[in-house]
Formats: structure tokens, sequence, C-alpha cells
């Protein structure tokens, strides 16, 4: 009857409880009970804490508002262009286009050269056109990269569609509204997606990683394996709960965005597919995170300098159009730049559906991969 | 009857240390037994052994006829564990504590009211256990080992922090469960709480027990002194050494202590002397029997 133990254990297993897999049907069977208590206890400790709560809602909330409202004049301010000398393209375009550039750029005229790039240092223009030949030389501002980048979109359709003339095919004059739109999105159209991701990225990684290294120090994670739970109700309640976190950011930043002017384009019901493979990435993050640090400080500090750096380079914070390649380039590998790229496609750019199953099959795989790195560092207990 | 608990051999090594060392014993269904012994002594790593939460190095456990490593699903229900540390889940009431440790029992919940009124926190439902006191939430603690109504409590140090009073109440609950056929299994440092409550104690030191049986047993296998104190004042060194029976006397800052294998007399002469002021009479105790096993007073 009785199961002996030999000594043949290996000297070097001190762990107490190593993470061995017991033999099957040995495991407690997945209970919903379970599953459910540890839910509404996971949920309560995250809504009783003001600093996850302040994190997770109030400090992405914040940017939205913030962006939303004070740079929204500025985003719809029409950029102001100096035309120096002959510039026969844009002179020359037919009445309707001509009507489409001056919807957001301000066309200037009568300055000589160096008055022109002399207010341009000022920030009073936004850009200044030559023309030589057959090639327009556009100098714009470093100051003001929203407006920047609006002249510059504007600019490029226009001589895109001057270069189809001039090839001789069938000439077409119009600027296309959503191209305008595409590389000049009004602030809160950015900041919106952005923040949704970065949020969603904070929530995800802090609400793992603080419920494991919390658990884990106060013993709670021992208690547990002294109770019938199987391990995969302690997971799915947690990955429940962050997905219902997340969901629930999702609906609050878009509800203040749209009061805030926010336009959502034709497939923007796919940002709800998104967050949830989104959440799945920054879980994995969060498991890493709290199975490597030994103490919440820790834990909280790791999730912080990997969220807070990626959110700059996955263009959270500031457009991607406007910032250096080199960030575009770093933005293409992190899991929040594609969440962040896949949300603004459909919300924003009027992409179709499409335009979000690579980023939820990037984050997915992302989750799996941080996942199992993870589980090498998990125990139950601190040693 | 069979035996709740069988343990044999029982080794755990740390860094090449053996911190339990070869021990065995058995406990009976339904009986109160007790681990006793000074700080480091082995009783929690033996006692976390037995719940199956960790890996003996050497030696074998049955616990209810089952094999409780690895982690075993169909004891789990019937053992109720209070570990030395307190461990509850952040940021929830007393009663939250309670009705999700139940609910992982699939425990009714009903039991949740009942228990925190049986460790009397009736009042203190709606804190949050980081905000109780020590001695609260190691009641607590206690009441989310017995929330499922289990068959075989193990509670590690159970009345460390309470008052004495909280003591006394947890003593009436602890004698009231195992008086419903509970098998109960503590460790403690207090040899008096040993005595009152166990059926029988091991007493542990270094890893190994030294001895184990009823407290009773133990102190009358012993042939200590009864000492017998008076107020200084009542009675001189000299007087005292000369008393009939007396073996030996020393004195302190407040009184005159008498050592004596044959008390009667003693206490008779001291009568004649009207010399009975601050009488106090203390038999052999298991701090006695702690003394002689290991020739070093005990230091809980
Ligand atoms: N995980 C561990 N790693 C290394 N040493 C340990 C570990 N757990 C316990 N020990 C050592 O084993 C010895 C016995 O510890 P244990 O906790 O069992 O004592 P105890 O009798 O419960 O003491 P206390 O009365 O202080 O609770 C101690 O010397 C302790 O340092
Ligand atoms: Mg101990």
């Amino acid at each position: 009857m009785s199961s002996v133990i030999g000594s043949e254990t290996s000297p070097t297993d001190t762990g107490d409880v190593p993470v061995t897999a017991t033999p099957e049907g040995r495991r407690p069977r997945f209970s919903s009970n379970a599953f459910r208590s540890l839910a509404v206890a996971m949920w309560k400790g995250f809504v009783r804490d003001r600093a996850a709560v302040f994190f997770t809602l109030f400090f992405p909330l914040f940017f939205i508002i913030i962006f939303g409202t004070v740079f929204t004049d500025g985003g719809t301010a029409k950029g102001k262009i100096a035309l120096v000398g002959d510039v026969s393209v844009i002179q020359q375009l037919p009445p309707d286009a001509k009507a489409a550039i001056d919807k957001t750029l301000e066309l200037k005229t009568g300055l000589t050269r160096d008055e022109a790039l002399h207010e341009l240092r000022k920030d009073d223009l936004d850009g200044v056109l030559e023309q030589h030949g057959n090639r327009l030389e556009l100098k714009v501002s470093n100051g003001d990269q929203v407006g920047a980048a609006t002249v510059q979109g504007v600019l490029g359709s226009v001589v895109d569609s001057t270069n189809i003339a001039v090839t001789g095919q069938q000439p077409r004059y119009t600027l296309s509204s959503s191209s305008v739109q595409d590389e000049s999105l009004k602030a809160i159209q950015y900041v919106t997606p952005g923040m949704i991701g970065y949020g969603i990225a904070v929530g995800a990684t802090f609400g793992a990683a603080t419920t494991l290294v919390e658990w884990r120090k106060r013993k709670v994670l021992r208690r547990l394996r002294l109770a019938p739970v199987p391990t995969s109700s302690i997971v799915t309640s947690r990955v429940a709960v962050s997905l219902a976190i997340a969901l629930f950011q999702l609906a609050v930043f878009v509800g203040v965005g749209m009061v805030l002017g926010l336009r959502l384009t034709g497939s923007w019901y796919m940002a709800v597919p998104l967050t949830l493979c989104g959440t799945l990435a920054f879980l994995s993050i969060g498991l890493f995170c709290g199975s490597v640090a030994t103490s919440s400080e820790a834990a909280v500090g790791m999730a912080n300098l990997i969220t807070l750096p990626m959110g700059f380079l996955s263009g959270a914070f500031i457009p991607l159009e406007a910032a250096p390649g080199w960030i575009q380039a770093i933005a293409k590998v992190l899991p929040m730049g594609w969440l962040v790229q896949g949300l603004k496609d459909t919300m924003v750019r009027g992409e179709g559906p499409a335009a979000a199953i690579l980023p939820m099959l990037l984050t997915l795989g992302f989750a799996a991969v941080v996942t199992l790195i993870a589980t090498r560092f998990f125990s139950w207990e601190d040693s | 009857m069979t035996d709740t608990i069988e343990v044999q051999g029982l080794v755990k090594r740390y860094a090449g240390k053996a911190v339990v060392d070869d021990v065995s014993f058995t406990v009976r269904e339904g009986e109160f037994f007790g681990l006793l012994g000074p700080n480091g002594a082995g009783k929690t790593t033996t006692l976390e052994m037995i719940e199956g939460l960790r890996r003996p190095d050497a030696g074998s456990v049955v616990l209810l006829g089952e094999a409780p490593w690895p982690r075993n699903p169909r004891l789990l229900p019937r053992i109720g564990v209070q570990l030395q540390a307190t461990a509850f889940f952040d940021r929830l009431t007393a009663r939250e504590q309670l009705s999700t440790f139940g609910s992982l029992y699939d425990a009714p919940a009903g039991r949740v009211d009942e228990m925190l009124e049986l460790v009397g926190l009736a009042d203190k439902a709606g804190t949050q256990a980081e905000k109780l006191s020590g001695g609260q939430s190691q009641r607590l603690s206690i009441a989310c080992a017995l929330v499922h109504d289990p068959d075989v409590v193990f509670l590690d140090e159970p009345t460390a922090a309470l008052d004495p009073q909280a003591r006394r109440n947890l003593w009436d609950l602890l004698r009231e469960i195992n008086g419903r056929g509970k098998t109960v299994v503590l460790t403690t440092h207090y040899m008096d709480e040993a005595e009152i409550l166990c059926d029988r104690v091991a007493i542990i030191d270094e890893g190994r027990i030294l001895r184990m049986g009823p407290p009773a047993d133990l102190v009358r296998g012993l042939s200590a002194p009864t000492r017998i104190s008076v107020e200084r004042a009542a009675l001189g060194l000299d007087d005292a050494r000369s008393l009939p029976g007396a073996e030996s006397a020393e004195q302190d800052a407040t009184s005159t202590v008498i050592t004596s294998r044959t008390p009667a007399p003693v206490l008779a002469a001291l009568a004649e002397r009207d010399a009975l002021a601050g009488l106090q009479v203390r038999g052999a105790t298991l701090e006695d029997v702690f003394l002689e096993l290991t020739g070093r007073a005990y230091r809980a």
C-alpha cells in the first residue's frame, strides 16, 4: 500500500514543488465553480487596486482626451504652403482638383524664396514648394510633423495623378478624399487605436505579472496546490479576466474617442478579435515577467520596461508616418506594433477586415512562443 | 481501526543537511496529534511532506490510504491545511476569502457565515484580509482550512499570534472539531498547549523524534522533581534546605524555590511555619521532558 519514494531523486532537486506533470488521471478535473470564483477573486483584486485601474484605464484615457481636444485644432487646420516662383503643376490644375487641394492646403503665392524659407523655419508655413522643370521640390518643417505629413500626402497624390497624366494615360486629376485622410489622420484618429493598443498591453501584462508574483509571494499559489483545483482553472480564469478587462478598455476608449470626434471606418469591428489576440500576446509577456521576477516591484518594473518603450516604438503615442524609418522598422517586429497597425488599418484607415488577419496571427504566434518560454521559468513558490 | 497517517523513515535534506531525519509515526483516525519542538526543529517540513507539498528525499507517507506525493487530487478535498504563513487572495474581504476557498471545494455557501461565527470574525466579515490583525488573520486562515469540513486537519502553529483569550477559544474549537471524529495534527511551540490538547505528542528536535506518547505518560516517565516556591521574605535559604524532604533550595529576587521528589512533607512543614505566602507548586511538565532529553532548556 505504501508507496516508497526512494532517495534516487536527483541531487539538484531542491525545489519543493517542481512543475513536473502529474500522471494522467491524477489531475483534478476542470471545475467551472473554481474557475468562476477565481475569476471573481482576480476581478475584485483588480478593481480594488487603484494603481492598476489608473494605468490600464485612466492613463490611456488621459492621452486620448489630451490629444483629442488639444491637438484637434492643429490637426484640422489647413496645411499652409508657399509656392515659390512658377509652379505650373499646381497652378494649372483643373478647378475640381484645385478645390480638393484647397480643402486641405492653403496656398500662398508672391513670397520670395528667402522669405518663404524664413517663415517655414518659424513654423508659420508647413511647406515650401518649388518647381524645377519636371521636378517638384518640397521643403517641409520639422516642427509640426502632422502638418508636414498632411502637406506631403496631398502633394504626393497630386504628383502621382499628374504623372499618370504625363505618361499618356487618361488624366485623372481627382484627389480621392480617402487618400487625403489616410496620410493626414487627425490626432484623435491615430491616438485612439494607439492608446487601445497601449492600454491593452499594459492591462494584460501587469495583470498577469502581478497576479503571478503576488499570489506566489502571498503563498496563494501554494495554497491552491492544496485545493482540488487544476492549473487549467487558474490559468483560464486569469485569461478570462484579462480578456474582459481588455474588451472593457476597448469599449471605453472607443466611446470617449467618438465623443471627441473619432470616426470609425468600415471594418472597425475587427478591433474586437484584434484586441483579444493582442491581450493573449501581452498576457504571455506578463506571465514571463511574473515568472522571472521575485517581487511585485521587480515585476512591475520589468513590465514597464517592456511596455513603455514598446508604446513609443509601435506608434501608440506618435503616428508612425511621422516617425523616423528605424522606428517604423522596429514597429514591424513588435507585438504592440502589429496590434496598433491592425487597429489603425481597420478602425480609421478604411481597410477591409482582411487587414486584421496578419496582426492576429502574429500576436497569437507570439503568445504561444513566449508562453512556452515563460513556463520554463515558472514555479509555484519562491525557492 | 485504520491509521489515518502512516509515516515511515521520512527524510528531507536541504543543502546536504537532513532537516527531517528518519521520522516515523502513525496517527490513528480521530486522534489529536501534536508535533512539538523549538524553531527549526523540522515540524513544518514534516507536516508539508505529509500534506504532499514537499517531496520526501526518502521514506514514505500514507495519508488516508493514499500517497500524497505527487499531488493527489483524491486526497485534497479530504484534508484541510492551515499553512504557517497565511495565504490570502489580495484585496478580498474575510467573507470573500472564505467563500472563494469554499467554492474551490464546492462547499455549501452557508458554511461561510458559520465559519466566520465559529472563529469569532463575524464582525470583521467585510474587512480586507490585509487589514486584519495578526491574530485575526490567523483565525481566518484556520477558518479557510476548515470551510470544506475535511476529515483530516493540519494546523501549523495555529495559536502563534493569538492572545490568551483567542487561544483558549481556538482550543475549544479544535477540541470540538476533534470531538466530531476529525483527525487533527498540529505543530506548536507551546508545551502547555500540547499537554492540554493532544492525545499524543511527538517531541521533535533537529529533525528527529526524541520521544512520543501521551503527554501525561511522558511526564510521568520522568523522575523530575516538583518545584515549590514561596515568597523570599517568608523563608530563608538555610531554613528551606533543612525542611524534611527538600533536595535543594535556591533564591532569586522575589522567591525561595525548593525542589523535592516528596512534596507532601515539605508542604506540611511550610504550613507549620506559616510560610505559605505566595505559594506555587509546579509539577514536572513537558518542558522538563525536553530538558532531560536534550540536556538544554526549552526555548520556544
Ligand atoms: N526550502 C528550504 N530550503 C532550505 N532550508 C529549509 C527549507 N525549508 C526549511 N529549511 C530548513 O529546515 C529546517 C527546519 O525547518 P522547519 O520550517 O521545518 O522548522 P519548524 O520546526 O517548522 O520551525 P518553526 O517553529 O520556526 O516554524 C530549518 O533549519 C530550515 O532552515
Ligand atoms: Mg514551522
